[in-house]
C-alpha cells in the first residue's frame, strides 16, 4: 500500500448527498481486473454518455478538476455495496483523499486498505469548504494526516479525527497482512481454545 | 440493570477477540463467504504468493454471474456468450480448485445465492463471527451471530488470516412490536425502517433486531429483515436466536449432530442478550401500523406506504431533500403528487437475497394465481433447493400458467451482472434491495416492494396496493 503523508492539490467539489458505490463504480465494472481502465470507471455512468462520449455538463469532465486529487462531498458517500473497485476508480483517476460528513463503513475501510484517506468533518465545515470551492474553481486544499488537519481554500484549518492504528497504516505504508502475521502465535493459540470451547465449529 | 449485563452482539464479539491493538480489535472468523465477484481477492493471492489459513472455512457460490435462463444453464457454462461473463464464473472454478476452497457452482444442487444457499447449508449458525465478499452478507445476522460485509483487500486478509481488524461498532436496538396487518410481510417492515432511520440511519452500528413481531417470524422472514441492514448503512444485523433457529437448523448438513448438537445448543441458548443490557441507540416500530410499501425514488429510504403519493419536492422544507427529491423524480421519470399505484411498470422481477426463498415464492404465487401477467415478469429462485421445493409444490406451474417466466437460481436482473438488465429507462417492480441508479441495469428504474406487491403489479401492469387483489 502507498503511504499517505500530506497532499496538496485541486479539491472537486462534488455537492450531493448519497453518491453510493454503485454510482462511483457501476456493476458492469467490478470484473475489469484493477489497472488503467478504472480512471474511466470512476462515476462512470454520470461522467459518459452511452455512446462513450463525455458528458461536458459533470464537473469532473472539466478543467481543472481532470487533475483534481481531493474530493468533498455531501452525507453517505460511498453507501450501499461492498465493492471495492469503487475505491480503485478514485484512485486510479487521482483522488487520494474524499471529505464528507460520513461514510458507508464498508467504503470507509476499503479506501484505508488502499491509502485513500476519507476524512470525515462536520456537515456544517463540509458545507462551508464546498462552498468556497464551488466559489473559487480549481481552488486548492491540503489534508495532512500526521497533524490530522484540512486546509480550506481560505487557509484555515480544521481538525479530524482519524483512527489511531488507520493513521499509523497510512503514514507509514504497513502491509495489514504482514502486520498480522506477526499476531500468529495469538491466533493459534485462539483457534485451539475455540475449538475446544466450539468443537462443532471444526470440519 | 447488572453492570455485566451484555448484549448479544457483546457476547459474539468477547468471543472472538485475539489480539487489541491500540482502537482496533482482532477478531477470528469462523467462516468467510465468497463469490464470482471475489476475482480481485485472488488476484491478489496469486500477486502476492499469500496462502489460504483454512481452506474449509471458505464457502464459494456461484450466483452473482450465473446465467438464470433455463436452456443457458443447460447448454453448460461454456456456451455462456459473454467472454468476460463467463472468465469470471470459470474464474471460481479455478481459483477455488487451487486453494482447496468448497464451491457450490453450476449444476450443484446446493448452488444458489450466497446469503440464500449459505443458510440453507447450515453455516450461518448462532454465536459466529462470519464474513461476507458482499455487502448483504448482514442476512447471516438472522442466525444470532456478526455477520458483515467485506471488501476484496479485506476478504485477502481473512482468507491469509483467518481473522479481521475491527472498531467496535455501537449498538442499536431496533423493536418491532405489534401484529403486520394482511397483506404487511417482512419486507415492508424493514423498507418501513429505512424510511424512518434513512440510508445512514445505522452507520457505525451494530442493529439488533427485536420485538414480538421479530419473535413470530420465521427464519426467510428475519433473514429478510437482517438483509437489509446495510441500506440503512448497519455494519451488521442480528435477531437473538430461539427456537425458530434450532428447528431451521438442526439436521443442515453443517449443523452439528448428535452430542455436538447438545452442546451447540446449550451454548446458543446462552446468547441473547441479558435483560437490562444497554444499547447506545434505541428505535421502536409499531408493526401494526406498517402497510404495504414501494419506493418511489433512487435510494432505499425514498419509500412510501402505497397508499400514498409520489412526494412533492416543493413541500419538502429541508434544501438538501428537496434537491435530493428533484433528482430523484427527473431520474425515476415521476411527477410530484401522482398517486403511486398510477405508476405502470415495465417489468417485474421477483427474486434476490432479499425475497427469493421459499416463503417469498409462496407467497407471490399466491397472488400471480389470482390472475395473468400483463408485462413480463420473471421468477428467480435464491438456490437450486428453492426451486426443487417450489416444483415440488407445484409452485412452477402457478407461475408460467398465469405468464410468469420460472429461472434457474442466482443474483440476475438484481444487480445485472450475467447480462439480465433492464434497458435504458425501463421501469421494473423488484424485490431486491437497491433502487440506485442504474442498479439494474444502465438508465433502468427500480420500485422496491415485497413479492406479494410485485406479483400484483405484474398483473395489473402498475404498482398496485395487494391487499385489494388478496381481499377480492
Ligand atoms: S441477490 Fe443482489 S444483493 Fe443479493 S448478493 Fe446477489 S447481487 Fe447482491
Amino acid at each position: 500500500m502507498d503511504a499517505f503523508t500530506t497532499l496538496t492539490g485541486i479539491a472537486v467539489p462534488l455537492s450531493e448527498a448519497n453518491i453510493d458505490t454503485n454510482q462511483i463504480c457501476p456493476t458492469r465494472f467490478n470484473k475489469v481486473p484493477r489497472g488503467p481502465r478504472f480512471a474511466q470507471v470512476l462515476l462512470h455512468d454520470r461522467r459518459f454518455n452511452a455512446d462513450g462520449s463525455e458528458k461536458p455538463d459533470f464537473i469532473l469532465n472539466q478543467e481543472p478538476y481532470r487533475k483534481a486529487v481531493i474530493a468533498v462531498a455531501g452525507r453517505n458517500f460511498g453507501v450501499g455495496s461492498s465493492r471495492e473497485t469503487a475505491v480503485f476508480g478514485i484512485i486510479t483517476f487521482g483522488i487520494r483523499a474524499v471529505i464528507a460528513p460520513n461514510f458507508g463503513d464498508i467504503f470507509f475501510s476499503n479506501s484505508l486498505k488502499n491509502g485513500m484517506l476519507p476524512v470525515r468533518l462536520p456537515a456544517e465545515t463540509v458545507d462551508l469548504l464546498m462552498q468556497q470551492l464551488l466559489n473559487e474553481r480549481g481552488a486548492q486544499m491540503t489534508v495532512d494526516l500526521s497533524s490530522q488537519t484540512v486546509t480550506g481554500p481560505d487557509g484555515k484549518t480544521y481538525h479530524f479525527d482519524v483512527e489511531p492504528l488507520s493513521k499509523k497504516r497510512l503514514l507509514k505504508g504497513l502491509d495489514e497482512i504482514e502486520h498480522t502475521l506477526e499476531y500468529g502465535d495469538a491466533i493459534k493459540r485462539f483457534e485451539q481454545g475455540h475449538a475446544k470451547a466450539q468443537p462443532w465449529l471444526v470440519s | 440493570m447488572n453492570a455485566a449485563s451484555k448484549t448479544l452482539f457483546d457476547k459474539v464479539w468477547d468471543n472472538h477477540v485475539v489480539a487489541v491493538e491500540e482502537d482496533e480489535t482482532l477478531l477470528y472468523v469462523d467462516r468467510c463467504l465468497i463469490h464470482e465477484g471475489s476475482r480481485h481477492t485472488f488476484d491478489t493471492l496469486h500477486e502476492r504468493g499469500l496462502t489460504v489459513a483454512h481452506p474449509d472455512k471458505v464457502f464459494a457460490f456461484s450466483d452473482h454471474y450465473i446465467p438464470t435462463d433455463p436452456q443457458a444453464r443447460a447448454r453448460g457454462v461454456s456456451s455462456v456468450p459473454d467472454p468476460e461473463i463467463r472468465n469470471m464464473i470459470e474464474l471460481l472454478t479455478s481459483n477455488t480448485a487451487e486453494y482447496g476452497i468448497a464451491k457450490y457452482g453450476w449444476g450443484d444442487e446446493q448452488q444458489g445465492i450466497l446469503h440464500v444457499a449459505g443458510p440453507e447449508l447450515g453455516l450461518s449458525q448462532p454465536g459466529i463471527v462470519l464474513v461476507g465478499a458482499d455487502s448483504h452478507t448482514s442476512t447471516h445476522g438472522a442466525f444470532g451471530n456478526i455477520s458483515f460485509g467485506i471488501g476484496s483487500s479485506e476478504t485477502t486478509h481473512v482468507v491469509a488470516t483467518q481473522t479481521i481488524w475491527q472498531r467496535r461498532p455501537g449498538t442499536l436496538r431496533i423493536t418491532i412490536d405489534g401484529a403486520l396487518g394482511f397483506g404487511v410481510t417482512a419486507k415492508d417492515i424493514i423498507l418501513a425502517i429505512i424510511a424512518k432511520i434513512g440510508i445512514g440511519g445505522a452507520i457505525g452500528y451494530s442493529i439488533e433486531y427485536s420485538g414480538s413481531a421479530i419473535k413470530r417470524m420465521s427464519m426467510n422472514e428475519r433473514m429478510t429483515i437482517c438483509n437489509m441492514s446495510i441500506e440503512a448503512g448497519g455494519k451488521a444485523g442480528l435477531v437473538a436466536p430461539d427456537d425458530t433457529t434450532y428447528q431451521f437448523l438442526n439436521g443442515r448438513p453443517f449443523a452439528p449432530k448428535g452430542k455436538a448438537w447438545d452442546e451447540a445448543l446449550a451454548y446458543w441458548r446462552t446468547l441473547p442478550s441479558d435483560p437490562g443490557a444497554k444499547f447506545s441507540k434505541e428505535v421502536t416500530i409499531d408493526a401494526g401500523r406498517v402497510v404495504p410499501m414501494v419506493t418511489w425514488g433512487t435510494n432505499p429510504e425514498q419509500s412510501l406506504p402505497i397508499t400514498d403519493r409520489v412526494p412533492d419536492p416543493a413541500q419538502e422544507p429541508d434544501v438538501e431533500k428537496r434537491t435530493e427529491f428533484n433528482k430523484a423524480l427527473a431520474y425515476m421519470d415521476l411527477k410530484p403528487g401522482m398517486p403511486l399505484t398510477d405508476i405502470a411498470v415495465d417489468r417485474v422481477f421477483i427474486g434476490s437475497c432479499t425475497n427469493s426463498r421459499i416463503d417469498d415464492i409462496r407467497a407471490a404465487a399466491a397472488v400471480a394465481k389470482l390472475g395473468h401477467a400483463v408485462v413480463p415478469a420473471w421468477v428467480v429462485p435464491g438456490s437450486e433447493s428453492v426451486k426443487r421445493q417450489a416444483e415440488a409444490e407445484g409452485l412452477d406451474r402457478v407461475f408460467t400458467e398465469a405468464g410468469f417466466e420460472w429461472r434457474g437460481a442466482g443474483c440476475s436482473l438484481c444487480t445485472a451482472l450475467n447480462g439480465d438488465q433492464l434497458k435504458p429507462g425501463e421501469r421494473c417492480g423488484s424485490t431486491s434491495n437497491r433502487n440506485f441508479q442504474g442498479r439494474q441495469g444502465p438508465g433502468g428504474r427500480t420500485h422496491l416492494m415485497s413479492p406479494a406487491m410485485a406479483a400484483a403489479a405484474a398483473l395489473r401492469g402498475h404498482l398496485v396496493d395487494v391487499r385489494e387483489l388478496a381481499r377480492n
